[in-house]
């Protein structure tokens, strides 16, 4: 397999799709911008693609709560052919609004009997901010943060605290090598407020699936794929590229190895 | 059957949080607690529905349970004491819509929906904790309800069929009192002369108008429509010498002939493409696209629903780009906010007033939840605090868009399609363009509640995601936004040249039982209206059908030069468009000023603070310098900026907020729109009122001058800098108050000339005034706000404000002069008078070519221009933001100001000058850029986390820690 190429999702409300797009392109991809609308009209769209991106928004206003009417279209629409997907050793990305809708439509932690293991609350803050943080990259066996250590990106959200049921279903992930990614502080430590801009529980910022194949996270690598995004770059200087970009570069080599 | 779903949160109950502590600081009390015990929110859901149903809607969609509880019962089903917030019927509900969406596809047999809120506190309120907890905390009466108790109602219906019969106005056997009487009380807002036109048009046609004709005359004619005041005659006279010079159209004269004075200059080179015509101004870019702005005020709105007010504001100039040319992609947006005192007296407040601090706090989450939802970063702005703006606050909010070079400009064509896209059109807005031409009175509140309204961003959202690829596929041949007067406007406006008929009836309703005026004026939001070719239609109808967008035939362009509207067949208007457009009187104003000189500045300290605190400042420069940074209006707006995403899209290169901690005040933005192309644009903005008050001509100076320094002071180009002009004034029949806009206007025009920068579009709000009870008045000051979109040859020469290495230079670029008049160390420390800064209008340009030089030549390690609190503040700003000390050794080289006093040289706010952090080794070469002009290097910096300066005695005046300069201007806004 030479070029993956790329489906990135709108729904009414996406926004980061142009952005999320321009990095896998920029990564090397081919990538095509696809409405949902047109996938559920025929879902067997998803197969031209290697790896699927759900970006980051407002689906639908995130009315009723974040991601939940996108991540509803999923689970009563494309349920069966995204878990083939995910079966055909895919990629699945979704970023912000994009985590939203795959935690809550369950392909990144299913749900018992008792229904869902997790969800992405309010900010513990009570408001919407945008800020840099730092993350603390486990790669495990997720393809997307391969030879990831730290990863410096923003990000822009309301509803981005990681609430699981209960406390040992978070000890649980962790164990799994599900827990891919944490808020940290800019040398590595772990941090309330704002290092934790959200709340979450063991700062968490990212999950993946039991495969590692799917990945979901609040902040915004492809907001930090230019040297120029860097909110101190006018100090320390441009670097040849953005820390984010590599997250989209894994993804593609991916396919070619 | 209707039930109600009740969701309450498990954790903290983050909105009884809120309204407690809302009520405790109205009151001065500490008893919200006791008021409100807790916090619910919830769905009414209407249809033929068993629990089961509810049960399923609950579990699967509407609570989360990991952070929710929700309990399912018949609407009213509930015992006991609770308040329910419900929105007034016909008030956008887009989560309700949203949910009613949800339901169908689940194949739930719901039929209506409605969101509340719902508040558990004792029934047996005391009379005046009711009247604040309801009126002023829970629930705002211009589009929300309260309901104490159960919530006894079977169904959610909404309007009733509207019964067709055909109002024509008696208006041509009207004497002058009468037509007086009619245009007030049919808020009409038109004055004695035009209803005389009226009234003589419809006597030579030999009828009486309908009231749809009226209502579009209206409309067509209103100030917010048609800017008559600054397109009508004004005769200006100078008291102090009695002459008189006369404007025909003052706008035209000013600030028009300015940038045609300017693209006349430049030749060949005028880089302007379309300026004053379309709904916004376009200059050229790059070899691909032109880049376009547009300024926009929403204030009387906001002033009664602060949310949806400044929400709207957002949403309408949104569509202003979108409806530039053949549409342009919104890449930024700007907000500058006016606002009261947050600290001002509760108890003080004139009826029908809403407190400040609520003012900000909805003004500030309405922009942020449209600019976030539609994906545009809300880059740059500014908040200003004056208690004059306590009735009339000012909510500016601007768009900058991207249009490709080749669909700059639009033709509608004889024979194409009126095509209505988007929202449903509803009875809200009805009379926003009217309403906003008139003044607040104590009533304001209920006699114009209709003209509030919600918006609903993801439905915008769609229309530009469907129009951005009709435009690219060549589907229309014409766009433009239904802003002020609706379809009254936006048709009225493309169909000048040709004509057009609409059918009303065509139009996609909201709800049954308007009425064919309304449905023709309602200014109901995120609506656009397309000139189609008919072989387009079948195509975009696919487009729009694909992506869920809504999309009508409301008529056709014909070429007959009239108006034509018809409901089910019967013709409701018909009116000439030379008439509709060219028909109204010429306004006609005189208008007065005199010269101040060291007039009183009358204004009220903004922070009280204690005589002992005063009177140190005075003395003290550094507590002056403290107390400025606290001032609402210099302080951190950290609070609002990250509450907007300003990073969405990607093309961030300058953040609002820079600095080793990010949170230093950036002068301002920049991005670059087309992702991988590294040419940028720079947005910053330059206001102040307090000038005004004792000369605006200085002010309209200082204003363009603050806007093009803070572009300047990141890397934008000065000679391809485009500058917007927005007026708010008060009641412009006084010929003081009005005289004061001809000189802004007047200054406006020469200062543009003079810099190059020409003004591409502008707006006016006039008659922001207030009348109470008994009559008294209150106007706001007289605002100017500028905006500045600068071109950035390349965005990796950009720079910000904060110090970036000990062991630097610090040079101060321009001229300081006694200029203290309207500054902001008068303000701190209760002095009045002086002169305000006047710009040198041929020096600036100088300064600006040598700054943008040394920056983009690379000599330049930090940037800031000096504005409010002079060179104390930025000096200690440039130091906070980068956590980098400095010592201030060389106060009195300081150009102009060798012979002053060393408050004027630390505070003095006089215009065109910058600081700048350079490093040893290019001094040479920063003083070759910067040959011929004032420069001198005022100190060092130092890895000492502390400011220092010294006084021209040799003793240390200001030695203070940075991170005591930082608290002081964090504290103020960290809500």
């Amino acid at each position: 397999m030479a070029t993956p190429h790329v489906l990135v999702l709108r729904a009414p409300g996406a926004n980061c799709d142009e952005e999320a797009a321009f990095a896998f392109e920029l990564a090397g991809a081919t990538v095509e911008r696809i409405h949902v609308n047109a996938v559920r009209e025929n879902p067997r769209k998803l197969q031209s693609a290697q790896i699927l991106a759900v970006p980051g928004g407002f689906s639908y206003g995130d009315d009723v709560a974040a991601g939940k009417v996108l991540a509803l279209q999923f689970r009563h629409f494309l349920s069966d052919a995204l878990r083939q997907f995910r079966d055909d050793e895919k990629l699945i990305l979704g970023i912000c609004n994009g985590f939203q809708t795959l935690l809550k439509a369950g392909l990144l932690i299913p749900p018992d009997e008792d229904g869902p293991l997790a969800t992405l609350g309010f900010n513990e803050s009570g408001k919407f901010e945008d800020r840099w943080v730092h993350l603390q990259a486990t790669p495990g066996r997720c393809p997307f943060l391969k030879g990831i250590d730290r990863l410096h990106v923003p990000v822009a959200h309301g509803e981005g605290n990681f609430v699981c049921r209960k406390e040992y279903i978070v000890r649980g992930l962790s164990q799994a090598g599900q827990v891919v990614l944490r808020y940290a502080s800019a040398d590595g430590r772990r941090g309330g407020y704002p290092v934790n801009p959200n709340g979450s529980q063991d700062d968490i910022a990212g999950v993946c699936d039991v495969t590692g194949r799917v990945l979901g996270l609040m902040p915004h690598p492809e907001r930090h794929i230019f040297p120029t995004q860097h909110p101190q770059w006018t100090r320390h200087g441009l670097k040849p590229e953005g820390e984010g970009l590599q997250v989209f570069r894994n993804a593609v080599e991916f396919f070619k190895e | 059957m209707l039930w109600e779903l009740e969701i309450r949160p498990k954790g903290r109950d983050g909105e009884r949080e809120r309204v407690c502590d809302e009520f405790d600081l109205l009151t001065h009390a500490q008893r919200g607690g006791e008021l409100v015990a807790a916090s619910a929110r919830g769905f009414l859901l209407e249809g033929d529905l068993g629990e089961a149903d509810l049960e399923r809607l609950a579990s699967e969609v509407l609570v989360d349970p990991l952070v929710e509880s929700g309990e399912v019962r018949l609407a009213g089903a509930r015992t006991g004491d609770y308040y329910t917030v419900l929105l007034k019927p016909g008030v956008m509900d887009p989560v309700a819509q949203t949910v009613l969406d949800v339901a169908r596809m689940l194949k739930t047999p719901v039929v209506a929906v409605r969101t509340f809120r719902r508040y558990y506190g004792p029934a047996d309120l005391p009379p005046a904790d009711r009247d604040v907890l309801f009126r002023k905390v829970l629930a705002n009466d211009a589009i929300e309800q309260i309901v104490v108790g159960p919530v006894r109602a079977d169904h959610l219906g909404l309007g009733s069929a509207y019964t067709f019969r055909l109002v024509t106005v008696p208006l041509t056997g009207l004497d002058a009192d009468g037509l007086v009487r009619l245009s007030k009380e049919g808020v009409l807002a038109l004055t004695p002369d035009e209803m005389k036109a009226v009234q003589a048009h419809f006597r030579s046609q030999g009828r009486e108008p309908t009231d749809c004709e009226l209502e579009t005359i209206a409309q067509t004619w209103s100030e917010h429509c048609s800017h008559k005041t600054l397109r009508g005659t004004i005769h200006l006279t100078d008291t102090s010498t009695g002459r008189t010079r006369t404007y025909k159209n003052l706008l035209k004269e000013t600030v028009f002939a300015a940038t045609q004075e300017i693209r006349t200059r430049l030749g060949a080179a005028d880089w302007c493409v379309s300026v004053f015509s379309d709904n916004a101004g376009v200059v050229a870019f790059d070899d691909n696209y032109h880049i376009c702005m547009k300024v926009e005020t929403h204030n009387h709105p906001s002033a009664i629903e602060p949310y949806g007010g400044a929400n709207t504001g957002l949403g309408g100039v949104i569509r202003d780009p979108l409806g530039t040319g053949m549409g342009a992609k919104p890449v930024c947006n700007t907000d500058v906010f006016c606002f009261a005192s947050p600290d001002f007296p509760p108890d003080q407040l004139p009826q029908g007033v809403l407190h400040p601090r609520r003012v900000m706090r909805g003004v500030v989450a309405g922009v942020r939840d449209y600019g976030n939802r539609m994906g545009i970063p809300t880059v740059s702005g500014a908040i200003l605090f004056d208690d004059r703006y306590l009735a009339n606050p000012l909510v500016f909010c601007g768009t900058v868009g991207l249009i490709p070079k080749d669909k700059a400009f639009k033709e509608p064509k004889p024979g194409d399609l009126i095509v209505a896209v988007g929202g449903r059109t509803g009875r809200d807005g009805i009379h926003g363009a009217t309403f906003s031409s008139l003044e607040l009175t104590h009533e304001s509140e209920t006699v114009s509640g209709g003209a509030v309204q919600i918006g609903n961003a993801i439905t915008e959202k769609k229309v530009l995601d469907v129009l951005l690829q009709a435009r690219d596929r060549g589907l229309f041949n014409a766009i433009t936004d239904c802003g002020a007067g609706g379809f009254s406007s936006a048709v009225g406006e493309m169909g000048a040249e040709i004509g057009a008929v609409v059918d009303l009836e065509n139009a996609p309703l909201k709800y049954d039982g308007l009425s064919y005026t309304e449905i023709w004026i309602s200014e109901s939001q995120e609506r656009m209206i397309l000139a189609v070719p008919r072989e387009k239609l079948a195509a975009l109808m696919a487009l729009c059908a694909a992506e869920e967008v809504e999309a009508a035939v409301l008529g056709t362009f014909e070429p007959t030069g009239r108006l034509k509207l018809r409901f089910h067949g019967n013709t409701v208007a018909d009116i000439d468009m030379h008439f509709l457009h060219d028909g109204r009187p010429v306004i006609e104003r005189n208008a007065e000023f005199s010269p101040m000189r060291n007039a009183e500045c009358g204004m009220r300290n903004q922070n009280p603070q204690s005589t002992a605190v005063l009177e140190s400042a005075i003395r003290n420069p550094q507590s002056a310098l403290l107390a400025i940074l606290a001032n609402y209006s210099v302080a951190s707006k950290e609070w609002v900026i990250r509450q907007y995403d300003h990073e969405v899209q990607g093309g961030s290169v300058v953040k609002p907020l820079v600095g080793v901690a990010n949170d230093g005040p950036s002068d301002a933005a920049v991005l670059m729109p087309v992702l991988g192309s590294w040419t940028g644009v720079a947005v910053g903005c330059g206001l102040n009122p307090r000038y005004g008050d004792l000369d605006p001509y200085h002010m309209a100076a200082a204003a363009i001058d603050e806007a093009v320094r803070n572009v300047v002071a990141v890397g934008a180009d000065p000679t391809r800098t485009a500058i917007l002009d927005n007026f708010c004034w008060g009641n412009v029949t006084d010929p003081r108050t009005l005289g004061a806009l001809v000189r802004t206007a007047e200054a406006c025009r020469d200062v543009a000339v003079a810099f190059g920068t020409p003004f591409i579009s502008g707006k006016d709000s006039l008659n922001n005034t207030y009348t109470g009870k008994t009559g008294e008045r209150l106007d706001i000051p007289h605002t100017l706000l500028v905006s500045a979109l600068g071109r950035v040859p390349d965005v990796r020469t950009c720079v910000t404000m904060d110090l970036k290495e000990p062991g630097n230079d610090l040079y101060l670029v321009g001229v300081t002069r006694s200029e203290l008049g309207g500054s902001h160390f008068h303000l701190v420390t209760g002095q009045a008078g002086g002169d305000p800064p006047r710009v040198d209008v041929d020096f600036a340009p100088k300064v600006f070519a040598g700054v943008h030089a040394a920056i983009a030549g690379g000599l330049v390690r930090a940037c800031h221009d000096l504005s409010e609190g002079g060179l104390a503040v930025a000096v200690a700003e440039m130091a906070f933001a980068g956590g980098i000390g400095v010592d201030v050794t060389d106060l009195a080289k300081l150009p102009g100001a060798e012979t002053e006093a060393d408050e004027v040289r630390l505070f003095s706010e006089s215009t065109t000058r910058f600081l700048i952090e350079a490093r040893p080794g290019n001094a040479a070469a920063l003083r070759a850029c910067l040959a011929g002009l004032p420069v001198v290097r005022v100190g060092t910096t130092v890895s000492d986390p502390r400011l220092r300066v010294a006084g021209s005695n040799g003793e240390w005046l200001i030695w203070v820690k940075l991170s005591d300069l930082k608290e002081a201007w964090q504290k103020p806004l960290r809500w």
